[in-house]
């Protein structure tokens, strides 16, 4: 489990678009193409650079979905990763200013 | 004295998908390429949009490895393969094209031209067979193999073929309409010269027995995206592109067909 806190910021070269409870987004920079679930969908909606990724889990993963925590953090995590590494998601260990 | 002699300039214009495009070339050789190419495509009673003189250079004038590339610097667009150059300039109106004289290169330049011109317009070029049936026009998407050709070869006598390679999609006011064009595909003949509105997009997967699934927003959003042709490295115009896919699936239904294929499947289209 990591210990220190993590911030999520949308990137700007995307473009998404949110169909019920499920996001499409599409890297501009290269055209790939992501699917998110109604689960990835909360924790993106939730990307403001300020919320902590903690807070994230907690409000809107746990609570949503009935997910437990440690449950909820390493699917998060797992999945913050993937998209950091596609630079959909900005993943910083402070505040990231929007 | 032998006076030096000034090259007549020959003047087509092609017009595809409502938008008339100027060729200008010296070569009359090339001139009758391009009519062989494009006849049912080129007028004479409209002012072209755009205009692009064709400047035809002799064999390994490029690197034939090179792969496409498309972008905007100094304010003209550049379009660059291993047998072509071009520039185009959307505010001038003006380009320049250098190319030996063949039909493909042409006719790569004229395609990119149109993606770039209908991204700003909610339309696109989409991977795709289309044809007219009873007024109304059907798309048939998908990867290689998937069955394009194979569906416009089907097609009964009463469907117009509008292509059986790229399919013209253009957004006029609240409709989607697809337009003929000349970009052949396997069977090498141009698409009819008409427009129809589009009624639905069926993506294409071959089975043992005819079917057809309604497929969800998300899911048609994906699969179109990978079927639009665009070549321009340029993240505004993708983002228009992708706005244009949502925008368009909102409104015109896709379905999946699985289909075997022989006539028979074509009972279940218009």
């Amino acid at each position: 489990m990591p210990t220190t806190e993590k911030y999520l910021a949308k990137s700007t070269d995307i473009a998404a678009r949110t169909l019920g409870d499920e996001t499409i987004i599409m890297s501009t920079l290269d055209s790939t193409i992501f699917m998110l679930n109604p689960t990835g969908t909360a924790i993106w909606q939730a990307a403001d650079g300020n919320t902590p990724l903690s807070r994230i889990i907690e409000d809107k993963v746990c609570a949503e979905f009935d997910v437990p925590v440690e449950q909820a953090s390493a699917d998060a995590h797992h999945f913050i990763d993937e998209l950091a590494e596609h630079g959909i998601l900005v993943v910083s260990d402070h505040p990231i200013p929007q | 004295m032998k006076l030096p002699t000034v090259a007549e300039e020959h003047e087509v214009v092609i017009e595809i998908g409502g938008i008339p495009i100027a060729l200008q070339t010296t070569d009359p050789g090339f001139v009758s390429l391009l009519k062989g190419r494009y006849g049912s495509y080129m007028t004479s009673d409209t002012s072209p949009d755009f205009t692009f003189r064709v400047d035809l250079v002799p064999p390994d004038s490029f690197n034939p490895e090179d792969d496409a590339e498309v972008w905007f610097e100094n304010g003209e667009w550049r379009l660059e393969r291993g047998d072509f150059r071009a520039t185009w300039s959307q505010e001038s109106r003006q380009g320049l094209i250098r190319q030996t004289a063949n039909p493909y290169s042409i006719d790569s330049v004229l395609r990119i031209t149109h993606t770039l011109l209908l991204a700003r317009t909610g339309g696109f070029l989409l991977h795709a067979s289309s044809a007219v049936r009873n007024g109304k026009a059907f798309l048939f998407s998908g990867l290689s193999e998937a069955g394009k050709t194979t569906m416009a070869r089907l097609a009964p006598p009463d469907v117009a073929l509008l292509t059986d390679e790229a399919s013209y999609v253009r957004r006029i006011e609240d409709q989607y309409l697809a337009y003929g064009t000349p970009f052949a595909g396997e069977m090498g003949e141009p698409g009819k010269n008409i427009s129809a509105p589009i009624a639905a997009v069926y993506l294409l997967d071959k089975a043992p027995e005819n079917k057809i699934v309604r497929v969800d927003q998300a899911e048609a959003i994906q699969r179109l995206m990978r079927n639009i042709l665009f070549f321009a490295h340029d993240p505004e115009l993708v983002r228009m592109v992708f706005d244009s896919a949502c925008a368009f699936v909102a409104a015109v239904p896709v379905y999946r067909l699985s289909f075997f294929p022989d006539e028979r499947v074509w009972d279940l289209i218009g």
